[in-house]
């Protein structure tokens, strides 16, 4: 494992490129270019500001609830839904150049950690500009929520990516899997209910609420709404305690590592024979 | 011999490598196909079969053989692009693999980036690309269109800009793909002049090639692989030698004939004087045809007769018996007959000459059996021959 590492760091300069070529692919020849990754959150704020604030009276500040959760999962699904077509997409790459497979997919997560930085910018503009504000108390939440994000995101990118190649069943299942993905993930409604609802309905050894809480997606999401979004009524966001959900990003974090390492070694070994399958 | 001593010495260590391919009838992308098809529909095939040999630090080598024979294989598990099923590959020093000009070029991109890009890819790094970059530039002669996205150039630009960046590539190990055979007289020659150049600076170069007088003129070592094994290796002469000779008789196998076989073509064979021909035949030298003649029934006057067509297909010559004013009269049931065919002085420079021979009626009314291009001989230029055809010229020079 140490090996791969320092043959990926070797190989880092091939890692920038591919990143920066997929950026300068998707914005060039457009006249606005990178502006558009900005335009998405900014259309996106606009419109919840304008659901939630003349149309419904749901969630107080609904914009910055939804944003900082979507933010997150958007890192996550575009990771995946690129990453599954990272090797297929470069196969003319894999047949003739020598480099470390993994850079392909890390390559598709680099492209969408760009985006999550580019959108997460307008997000954070928009906290201050309209007089939000941060709560400073939580906001240590935010570096370990991303930590683990970007974890769990590399280590199932590894896996659909490597898996793919052979079965491109993969990509399908995908487009269904993280739909269903989503509506499991407290993004659009509020985590609150989902545990006031499922805390009491037992599934054998475990609660509802508890196998809700086996999502990942699920604690990291709460993670950056915790951090970024003041829950004032405390009706919105899960009752954890800020120490609580640390913990459980701990976990999070501890989990995802040892499955980055044993998804990294079984896209290593698939990989031999990605000039084949191609 | 310590292991220190011989990293020095080789820079290529190939031992035992076997590479096994599986092959899908129906190649099963999907899940289901898979489940459904078990392992029923795979084929095992075995591109490479325990090669073995080494390439020392400064040498040349060419891989050689036919299409199939595993030479692309060999040179990407050297280049780490497959990963061997058995044996290893140990490589020392910098390695950059051509397989193909513009690897990772990218339509939408422009000239410059896809430079920087390719230029990664080969192994250089940005800042080592900055320095070339000009000389890049002006190999390629694409001055004004590097600020040009590549999607709006012709593929001889593309082709120019590929192979600018190939060749400025500076690597230890440089591993060669015939695909760079492709391209206009011009350009294999600048090819090959880098090549040159590449071995003066004393780099190491494995190189897969169909082009034979390239290997000879080139490497110091060859290998031939023959259905992924080692058939032949050593001297680049020797060893050339031995795949043309492979080539005369894999062609053998090739087999049109027809005929009614009232008479039949026992055998047949190519001579140089009474011996069985071995080898090429020289321009102005001789070849003789012989062809055994077994009649299966009685027949009157056949007619022998022989055609050579050269390597393009083209028809060369054709002659036979009764225009030599040659009659073979009466053969009865179960005789047999030799017919023999003295050519020469051979009228080629160089080529590979193919023969059909038949045995027909005079009238070609009945056709008793024809082979179609089965025997072929090879002319090799010596000397200073060089044109279409062989014209032997006596020199005089008088005092005026």
């Amino acid at each position: 494992m140490v090996g791969r590492v320092r043959e990926l760091w070797e190989f880092r300069e091939i890692l920038w490129n591919l990143v920066r070529k997929e950026l300068k692919v998707k914005y060039t020849a457009s006249v606005l270019g990178a502006v558009w990754s900005l335009l998405n959150p900014v259309v996106f704020l606009a419109v919840f500001w304008f659901v939630s604030e003349v149309l419904l009276d749901g969630i107080p500040n609904y914009p910055v609830y939804l944003l900082s959760g979507l933010l997150a999962w958007n890192l996550l699904s575009v990771s995946l839904s690129s990453g599954a077509q990272s090797v297929i997409a470069n196969a003319n790459l894999v047949k003739k150049v020598y480099f470390p497979r993994e850079i392909l997919p890390l390559a598709t997560v680099g492209v969408s950690l760009v985006d999550f930085v580019l959108q997460s910018a307008v997000l954070l503009v928009f906290l201050v500009v309209s007089g939000y504000g941060f709560t400073l108390a939580a906001l240590w939440l935010y570096p370990i929520a991303f930590i683990a994000l970007l974890t769990f995101t590399t280590a199932v990118t590894f896996l659909v990516s490597a898996l793919n190649v052979r079965y491109r069943d993969v990509q399908h299942l995908l487009g269904l899997g993280l739909l269903v993905w989503f509506w499991l993930t407290p993004i659009v409604y509020q985590g609150f209910l989902v545990q006031d609802r499922l805390a009491d309905v037992s599934l054998g050894p475990i609660s509802a609420w508890q196998a809700y809480l086996l999502n990942p997606a699920t604690t990291i999401v709460i993670g950056f709404q915790r951090a970024l979004y003041d829950d004032v009524n405390g009706d919105i966001l899960p009752a954890f305690t800020m120490g609580e959900l640390a913990g459980m990003l701990g976990v999070v974090i501890v989990a995802s590592s040892l499955l980055l390492y044993l998804t990294w070694r079984l896209y290593f070994s698939m990989s031999g024979d990605f000039a084949e399958e191609l | 011999m310590s292991t220190a001593g011989r990293r020095q010495e080789a820079a290529i260590e190939v031992r035992d490598v076997s590479k096994r391919f599986r092959i899908y009838r129906e190649k099963p992308t999907s899940l289901k196909q898979r489940l459904l098809s078990r392992r029923t529909r795979a084929d095992d095939f075995w591109a490479l079969r325990d090669v073995s040999f080494d390439v020392p630090t400064g040498g040349s080598l060419a891989l050689i053989g036919h299409n199939g024979s595993g030479k692309t294989t060999m040179l990407k598990v050297i280049a780490g692009i497959l990963r061997p099923t058995t044996g290893t590959v140990r490589q020392w020093g910098r390695l950059a693999a051509l397989l193909e000009l513009g690897a990772g070029f990218h339509p939408e991109l422009t000239g410059r980036e896809n430079v920087y890009l390719n230029a990664s890819f080969l192994g250089l790094s940005r800042h080592e690309t900055d320095r070339v970059y000009e000389d890049i530039v002006a190999f390629a002669e694409l001055d004004e269109f590097m600020d040009t996205a590549v999607k709006f150039y012709s593929s001889g630009m593309l082709v120019r800009l590929g192979f600018a960046v190939a060749v400025h590539v500076d690597p230890e190990v440089l591993l060669i793909d015939e695909v760079l055979a492709v391209g206009d007289e011009a350009f294999q020659a600048r090819c090959i002049d880098r090549v040159r150049w590449f071995q003066q600076q004393g780099r190491t170069i494995v190189l897969v090639t169909h082009a034979l007088d390239t290997v000879r003129q080139l490497c110091d070592q060859a290998v031939m692989l023959d259905h992924g094994k080692v058939q032949a290796i050593g001297r680049p002469d020797d060893v050339v030698r031995e795949m043309r000779m492979t080539i005369l008789k894999h062609d053998l196998d090739y087999v049109h004939e027809e005929g009614s076989k009232e008479i039949e073509i026992a055998a047949a064979a190519l001579l140089d004087g009474a011996d069985a021909l071995d080898g090429p035949v020289r321009p102005g030298g001789e070849v003789t045809i012989q062809v055994d003649l077994h009649a299966n029934e009685a027949v009157d006057d056949p007619v022998v007769s022989f055609a050579l067509h050269d390597g393009t297909n083209r028809f060369v010559y054709r002659g036979d018996t009764s225009a030599a004013g040659q009659e073979l009269g009466h053969m009865a049931g179960s005789t047999k007959r030799r017919v023999r065919f003295r050519l020469g002085p051979v009228p080629f420079v160089q080529g590979k000459y193919w023969v059909t021979l038949g045995v027909h009626s005079r009238d070609h009314a009945h056709t008793y059996h024809v082979q179609d291009q089965r025997y072929a001989f090879e002319v090799q230029e010596v000397g200073d021959a060089r044109g279409q055809v062989f014209l032997p010229v006596a020199v005089e020079v008088h005092d005026l």
